[in-house]
């Protein structure tokens, strides 16, 4: 499948550009995703994870207002690393992440800005939606301990009973709310 | 003995560096999927479009596999591999929350990250509003951090939850695969319809 862009603002210059390649093979790029966890684990002796990235980030930001309340707040001090929050491991991972997704994306013609949506709502309202889910996933991912790559790939891996109770949760939420929120994108 | 860590005791530098290499091939395999692309991820819960189940099965079953082979053969010391604590409670409150966010925002934190890169602003705004609610979880809710804490069931595999060992849960696991790819195929064709027309 072609990636959608249903933003109509797109440049004239983007009619010259060479056409996006098409995805990988999903159970390939599985099992090469597999793979990166799997050194991942043989390496660190932990998995991978992207949320422990915005907590050392917002960690971060409240020590800049206060390093003493950013120390002693639990939540805080998970991430507050003798004071260095942004020497995360995670948010390095997200780093690097951000650098092969990009090359990704180059080398396929798939790096374009635009909004991803369906044609029934506007870029305003895709946005702002983007924000809310962003803003309820971190709340879910924080109490649940884990996103999709701490808790389901990288638990799921070895069986976390935990891990495998939140991946079910995930997918029978998200079906369940799937008809509500079919106007933004189908 | 694996992991590395066991036995090697990485500096800062090397373990970030190490973290470096390692996103990049994470968010290199997410953008070939089409995981930069909030339709592409939304469109498994409208049944046209599996490929964020086949992604993530395989990924689970083929690192499933291989650290049972690696523990299997000596290679791999399963005690020295980090296992997050199971609450139940936690992990399904938790899990409801997280699929709404991944419906509504059209992204999960990883995959946010892969549209950033490519140019969704849409990505960006959900990576924003991830981090405005983590820190609001901070400042508004730490108590239920101390009750996690408190009160989970602790390190818990289904192994041991179960008695069957773990390569007779891989091989479950698989045969799940196989089956659900089948499906799968039959609903992508069933409801293909619905699929966006490129352009």
């Amino acid at each position: 499948m072609a990636p959608v862009l249903a933003d109509s603002r797109l440049s004239p210059r983007s009619a010259v550009r060479a056409a996006p390649d098409a995805f990988w093979n999903p159970y390939l790029t599985g099992a090469l995703l597999g793979l990166v966890l799997l050194a991942t684990y043989a390496i660190t002796g932990r998995g991978l994870g992207a949320t422990g990235a915005f907590g050392a980030v917002a960690t971060w930001l409240a020590s800049l207002a206060s390093p003493e309340h950013a120390a002693n707040n639990v939540a805080h001090a998970r991430y507050w690393n003798d004071g260095a929050p942004l020497a995360s491991w995670t948010l390095f991972l997200l780093f690097g992440a951000f650098i092969g997704a990009f090359v990704s994306g180059v080398a396929a013609h798939r790096v374009r800005p635009g909004v991803e949506r369906g044609p029934r709502v506007t870029d305003g309202q895709r946005l702002a939606l983007a924000f809310a889910g962003g803003f309820v996933a971190a709340y879910g991912a924080k109490i649940a301990k884990g996103c999709t790559s701490g808790q389901a790939l990288t638990g799921g891996a070895i069986l976390n009973v935990g891990s495998l109770v939140f991946m079910l949760a995930v997918f029978a939420s998200a079906y369940a709310l799937a008809y509500f929120a079919r106007k933004e994108w189908l | 003995m694996l992991p590395l860590s066991s036995f090697h005791e990485f500096s800062a530098a090397q373990s970030l560096a190490i973290a470096v290499a390692l996103g990049f091939g994470f968010g290199f395999c997410l953008e070939r999927a089409g995981f930069g692309s909030a339709r592409k991820l939304t469109a498994v819960f409208y049944l046209y479009d599996m490929a964020v189940v086949k992604v993530m099965f395989s990924a689970i079953v083929t690192a499933m596999a291989g650290i049972f082979v690696l523990s299997a053969t000596g290679l791999l010391d399963l005690g020295e591999l980090y296992v997050e604590p199971t609450h139940y409670a936690a992990q399904a409150i938790g899990g409801v929350l997280f699929g709404a966010g991944f419906i509504v925002g059209g992204y999960c934190p990883g995959t946010s990250i892969a549209a950033m890169a490519t140019g969704r602003k849409d990505g960006l705004l959900f990576a924003l509003g991830m981090l405005a609610g983590v820190y609001a979880y901070a400042e508004l809710t730490p108590g239920i951090d101390t009750w996690i804490k408190d009160s989970a069931q602790g390190a818990l595999t289904l192994p041991e939850l179960t008695g069957v060992g773990a390569g007779w849960w891989t091989l479950a696991f698989v045969a799940f695969l196989a089956f659900a790819a089948w499906g799968m195929g039959l609903a992508e064709r069933r409801f293909g319809y619905l699929r966006p027309r490129a352009g």
